[in-house]
This record gives structure tokens, C-alpha cells and sequence, in this order.
């Protein structure tokens, strides 16, 4: 490739992936932040860049620290020890009235006693923003979340959705550097939920402000992310983008949070340049792996295989030798489009299967107790040591 | 399936079914009318009668003259009331004691309300506890004790003249001041506890989305938690102001010979004078001032909630 070429071509992957370019500067940085609740760590040394216009998720099961790591941007936490910066500036002692965020509460945190207007109004009254200026700006932001028809009604005249987008215009009309939700889809429906991410996303991308979100709800984070954080009782398991994340887990936390995954536990038994065997009494193959891996012989790993990348055959593949297990269905779940099957080893362990329904057929393809064949590829599964 | 299969039981679930809501409403309102309105009724009568000396001591309204019933109806107990101007002085007194009461009882329980309100979940019920126990003590030994605190030779004055910041004792008993200390101490808990019931139930993100929004905090107080308590504060306000307008025993107490108020006249004019007839005027006068602004300002208050549905 010419060389021109190849210089545009980074150029393009440094303005859309800025954390693949080292002369970025971050938006945002956590330099080990620790929050503690008296001797409860929230949040444990957490470093973590985030760039400008990215729409950055946390991702957590409850109780992981998240809120915490995204009250303490907001201002209404102070972290125990380590340093914060937005836009280059050092946020201790900075209190919330006077950072460069907004947030949108979990809650909502309409104000009960105004009406939808005066709700978005609220910040650029406080501002002492001319009469003129706020009744435009209220307008436009009412029209971009589609509320201008409700702007007269007060908060619990609202459906949960509607109050979303209340919530949603008024956090964003002072235009704020960064925008920090907190499980901003969590109180609505999963329809209404997965047709107001896309929104979301799309609002994102119209105003270009740098978005912070947290949620629980790996779908979502997947969906609506630049780039997901994992966390796990207060520390980062895991950054990147979905695809890495899917991809390339760096623990079986990660492979668990994001997706299904079936994690077989074994031992390192030849260790190559270019693969690696493991050997599993949980599996009744060796387990081939198509690159080296990071570690001597004897240590144990997990082989990480996702559901989908399995091939369930009734007759034995060609090769019996490497990554092909037998068993028995044992469950069989039919979602339409794709049908999940349990398959019990003869080891005990049970081994999950998703196959497309790609063709319409006369009857079920497997039933209980057929004996199958479980195999895969050689660059399917992921191994992780921890 | 036919009626008459049913079970003594089941006939009468389905008939509480029916009429349990009339029941359980009847009952209040039975309980209102008898304790509440017959008396009201009997004061009504008593005002538009005439004093006299005899066993019960006053005019009969109604009277067996030639086989029909005559009712003579007296307003000179009214007249009577608008002739003197002791009585206007004293309802105009009262108002304005019980409305200064009701706002240092305010300024002093909203504090205190929003601090329980805020204190960590153990310590809330210790504090509430500490704003209900002087209930457990009568009042009048509570408002005797002021007198003890009060007094010219009383505690306050004695340790101040120990510590020699005075060398003659504060005349504080027997004045006005002494008369809001009884109501302000007094009412106190009333008007804390609707306060706190309304302040506890707010959501304390809604504070902070007024800082998010860049608020510094008294302004959030003042833009947000304000407008949200007012309806305990109505509430509190009012739990002071009615009774403390019709305040008997702290003037009496701890109120000198010139703090007129209503709830000393008319006990005058009861026990004193014996006139049942001008005291039950009295009474039903200030019922008049107090109730039917107030029952305006709740009608007002509800369609102006009604509005807003
Ligand atoms: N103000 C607080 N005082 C004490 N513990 C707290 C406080 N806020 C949060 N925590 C604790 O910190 C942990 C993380 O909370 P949070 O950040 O809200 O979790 P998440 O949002 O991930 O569900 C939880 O165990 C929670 O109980
Ligand atoms: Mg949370």
C-alpha cells in the first residue's frame, strides 16, 4: 500500500479510536482514584482515560462501584485518594454546582413541582441566561427529545419514557463537556428500552458531547459504547471496545459479563510457538488452540467457547482427536430464531450450544437424550488465566 | 348458583362486601356529629339567649306559648360583642399573638424538622422520640415549670445574676414574652412533625439535581426542598395558629394583667361573670374568624390541586 494511503488510513482510525493514538490527550482521567465508605472500598485504584466525544459505559453488576466512580465526576462524591481531571483541570474541591457535567439520575430527579419547561429552564435560570435565549434553547432541546407537545405538563403527568427524555433534555441544555448517566434506559420496558437506545446514540452524535453511562445491562453497553468499561467490586476488570471485549476477555469475569460462554478448566500440556494443547477432566477431548499462549506447561487455564461458535452434529466430525466432545441433550430451549441446547458429557459438564434456525423445519432437529458430537474450530476459543 | 345455598359466612362477606366502606366511613362521622356538632349546636343555641339567674343561667329558645312553639331568637349577645371594644381587642391580640407564635415556632422547627429528617436511620427515631417526650408529662406542669424559669427570683435570672452580667432581675414572667415562650415551647412538636413527615419523603437527588444544575446549595434549599415542604409547612402552621389563638392557660399562667386574649375572655366571662349566653357568642365568634378563612384557603387549595391534575 502506498504510503500516502496508509498515513490517512491512521489518521481516520486516530480521529474515531483516539485511544489507539498515543499523542491523544484524554477528556477525562482517573489517576487512581480509590473511594472508601468507611472501610468499604467503593472503588479500588481505578485508572481510566476517556476521550473527547465518546460515549463511555461502565458495566457492573450491582453494588460494583459504578455510581460511585460517576458521582465523584459529577462532584457529589470526593475520592479518598487519587486525582480526577476533566478537560485538563483538576477537579478536587470543585463542587458540583461549578464542574462542567451534568447528570441524568437514575431517578429521573424531576423537579415535582414544575412543569416540563421550567424543568429544562432550570439551569440556564440559574445561569441568568436572558428570557429570550432560555425560551429558544428550552424549545430547541424540547424538539430534539420529541416533548415540545408536553412542555406545559408537570412531571407525574408523564409516562416513564416521556420523563426519560425530560430527564434527558434537561441535563443536556447547558451543554455540559460531559454528560454522566446513570442507568439512564433502566426504569423503562425492554422494548421502549432497546428503540431508546438507538435515540440515544443518535442525540449523542448530533450534539457531539462526550457521554459518560453506567448500567448493569451488557446489551445495552454493547449497543450504545465507543468503549465499555467492566468493573467488578470496585476495581477494572477490563477496557475496550465491544468488540474486544467479545473477543479477546481477559478473565472469565469479562467472558461471563458480556455474552454467554462455556469455560472449561485444564491444564497446559504442550506449549508451542505457534499452539497450545490443554488437557481437561471436565472435557473428554484435548483441547487444540491455533496460538501460544502465555504461560508454562502444567498451569491452568480456562478455555473460553461461546455458545455460537460450537457445531452440534449427531454423526463424529472427521477428526476426533482435538476439540470434539460427546454428550447428551439434555435441555432444549426454541427462541424462534435460534434454538439453545444443553449438552450433558459424559464428564458431567454441561456444554451450551446456540444454533440459527436458518431453515424452516418439519420438526425439531435434536430431542432429549440424542447423542451428540460438540466441536469447533481451532481459533474459536479464547484461553484465560484468570 | 342460588342465594339461598350460601352460608351465614358467606352472606355476610358479600354484605360487608356491599356496605363495609358506608360502616367504616359511618363510624368517624357518628363519633364527629355526637362529640363534635351536638355541642357545637348547643353552644349556637346558648349564644342567642338571654342571661338570667336561674339553673341553667339562661333564656330558653324555645317556649310553649298558646298550644304552638315560639322561638325567640336573641342577637344582642352579638350586638354586645361589636359594642365593647375589650372583645375586638382581644381577638385582634390572639390573632396577632398566635400568627407571631406560629412564625417563630416555623423558623425555630424547620431546622430542627429537616435535621431529623437528614440524621442516619438510628439516630432519626432517638430524635423524633426526644421531640414527642415532653407529651408524656401534662401540660400544666410543664407551663408551671416555665413559671420556675421565668420567674423574678426563677433560674434564668438567678444564674445571670450569679454570673453577674445583671445586678437587678429581668422582669420576664407576666409579660408577652413569657406568653410566646409557653406557646413556641408548647406547640413546638406540632408543627415539627407534619414537617418531617414531608421532608423525610423527599428525594434527596432532586437536591442534588439542582446542584448538578448549578445551584449552590442554599439555593437549592430555596428553589426546590422550600416549595416541596410547603404543605407541611401549612400544615404545621396551622396546628399552631388554631389552638394557640384560643390559648387559655399559657397567658393565663405565664401572661401578665394586660395580655388580653379571646381564650381569657371568655373563661371571664363563663366562671366570672357567669354570663353562658355572651361567652358562647364569644366562642362561636371565634369559630366564624378562625374556620371560614381557613376552609376558604383549603377550598382554594384543593382547586387549584384539582387544576393541576
Ligand atoms: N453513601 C454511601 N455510604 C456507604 N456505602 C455506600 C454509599 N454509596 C455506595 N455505597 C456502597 O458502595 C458500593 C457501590 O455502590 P454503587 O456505586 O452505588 O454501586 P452500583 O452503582 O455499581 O450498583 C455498594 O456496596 C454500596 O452499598
Ligand atoms: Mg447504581
Amino acid at each position: 500500500m502506498p504510503e500516502a494511503v496508509l498515513d490517512r488510513a491512521h489518521e481516520d482510525v486516530h480521529k474515531t479510536q483516539p485511544w489507539n493514538n498515543p499523542d491523544a490527550v484524554p477528556y477525562i482521567r482517573f489517576e487512581n482514584v480509590t473511594k472508601k465508605f468507611g472501610d468499604f472500598y467503593a472503588v479500588d485504584d481505578v485508572s481510566l482515560d476517556i476521550y473527547r466525544h465518546e460515549l463511555f459505559a461502565l458495566l457492573g453488576g450491582s453494588g460494583c462501584g459504578k455510581t460511585t466512580l460517576l458521582r465523584m465526576l459529577a462532584g457529589f462524591e470526593e475520592p479518598t485518594s487519587g486525582k480526577i481531571f476533566i478537560d485538563g483541570v483538576d477537579m478536587a474541591g470543585v463542587p458540583a454546582y461549578e464542574r462542567p457535567t451534568n447528570m441524568m439520575f437514575q431517578s429521573y430527579a424531576l423537579f415535582p413541582h414544575m412543569s416540563v419547561e421550567q424543568n429544562v429552564a432550570f439551569g440556564l435560570v440559574q445561569d441568568g441566561v436572558s428570557r429570550a435565549e432560555i425560551k429558544e434553547q428550552v424549545a430547541d432541546m424540547l424538539a430534539l427529545v420529541q416533548m415540545t407537545k408536553f412542555a406545559k405538563r408537570k412531571p407525574h403527568q408523564l409516562s416513564g419514557g416521556q420523563r426519560q427524555r425530560v430527564a434527558l433534555a434537561r441535563s443536556l441544555v447547558k451543554r455540559p463537556k460531559v454528560l454522566l448517566l446513570d442507568e439512564p434506559l433502566g426504569a423503562l420496558d425492554k422494548k421502549l428500552r432497546e428503540q431508546t437506545q438507538f435515540e440515544l446514540v443518535n442525540i449523542q452524535e448530533k450534539v457531539g458531547t462526550t457521554f459518560v453511562m453506567v448500567t448493569h445491562d451488557q446489551e445495552e453497553a454493547m449497543t450504545m459504547a465507543s468503549r465499555i468499561a467492566v468493573m467488578n467490586e470496585g476495581v477494572i476488570n477490563q477496557i475496550g471496545t465491544p468488540f474486544e471485549l467479545y473477543e479477546y476477555p481477559n478473565s472469565r469475569y469479562t467472558a461471563n459479563f458480556l455474552g454467554q460462554v462455556n469455560l472449561i478448566e485444564g491444564v497446559l500440556v504442550d506449549d508451542d510457538e505457534k499452539y497450545a494443547v490443554i488437557k481437561s477432566d471436565e472435557a473428554n477431548c484435548d483441547i487444540y488452540i491455533d496460538h501460544a499462549v502465555q504461560g508454562h506447561e502444567g498451569m491452568t487455564f480456562w478455555v473460553a467457547l461461546r455458545p455460537e461458535r460450537l457445531r452440534l452434529t449427531k454423526d463424529a466430525p472427521e477428526d476426533t482427536k482435538y476439540n470434539c466432545l460427546s454428550g447428551k441433550v439434555e435441555e432444549i430451549g426454541y427462541l424462534g430464531g435460534i434454538s439453545t441446547y444443553h449438552v450433558r458429557l459424559e464428564t458431567g459438564k454441561r456444554i451450551k450450544v446456540t444454533e440459527p434456525n436458518s431453515t424452516r423445519q418439519i420438526e425439531p432437529r435434536y430431542t432429549w437424550e440424542d447423542s451428540v458430537w460438540v466441536s469447533w474450530e481451532a481459533g474459536a476459543a479464547s484461553v484465560l488465566n484468570k | 348458583m342460588s342465594s339461598d345455598k350460601l352460608t351465614i359466612k358467606q352472606k355476610f362477606d358479600r354484605w360487608m362486601i356491599k356496605h363495609g366502606r358506608v360502616l367504616v366511613i359511618g363510624i368517624p362521622y357518628f363519633w364527629l356529629f355526637l362529640f363534635f356538632l351536638v355541642p357545637f349546636l348547643i353552644v349556637l343555641k346558648i349564644s342567642f339567649s338571654m342571661a338570667e339567674y336561674a339553673q341553667p343561667p339562661y333564656s330558653a329558645l324555645f317556649a310553649w306559648i298558646d298550644e304552638g312553639v315560639t322561638i325567640t331568637l336573641n342577637f344582642g349577645n352579638y350586638l354586645f360583642l361589636l359594642s365593647d371594644s375589650l372583645y375586638a381587642t382581644a381577638y385582634l391580640n390572639s390573632i396577632r399573638i398566635a400568627a407571631i407564635s406560629t412564625i417563630i415556632t416555623l423558623l425555630i422547627g424547620y431546622p430542627m424538622a429537616y435535621g431529623i429528617a437528614r440524621a442516619r436511620g438510628s439516630m432519626r427515631s432517638v430524635l423524633l422520640m426526644l421531640v414527642i417526650l415532653p407529651f408524656w408529662t401534662s401540660f400544666l406542669i410543664r407551663v408551671y415549670a416555665w413559671i420556675g424559669i421565668l420567674d423574678r427570683e426563677g433560674l434564668i435570672n438567678a444564674f445571670l445574676m450569679w454570673t453577674g452580667i445583671i445586678t437587678e432581675p429581668l422582669i420576664m414572667r407576666q409579660t408577652e414574652f413569657a406568653v410566646y415562650v409557653g406557646i413556641v415551647y408548647t406547640y413546638l412538636p406540632f408543627m415539627i412533625l407534619p414537617l418531617y413527615s414531608t421532608l423525610e419523603k423527599m428525594d434527596i437527588s432532586l437536591i442534588e439535581a439542582a446542584m448538578d444544575l448549578g445551584c449552590k446549595p442554599w439555593q437549592a434549599f430555596v428553589k426546590v426542598t422550600l416549595p416541596l415542604s410547603l404543605p407541611g409547612i401549612l400544615a404545621g402552621s396551622l396546628l399552631v395558629f388554631i389552638p394557640a389563638v384560643g390559648e387559655f392557660v399559657i397567658p393565663e399562667l405565664l401572661g401578665g394583667p394586660n395580655t388580653l386574649m379571646i381564650g381569657r375572655t371568655l373563661w371571664n366571662e363563663f366562671f366570672a361573670n357567669r354570663d353562658w349566653p355572651i361567652a358562647s357568642a364569644v366562642a362561636i365568634a371565634m369559630l366564624i374568624f378562625l374556620v371560614v378563612p381557613i376552609m376558604w384557603f383549603q377550598h382554594i387549595q384543593t382547586k387549584q390541586e384539582e387544576r393541576e391534575q
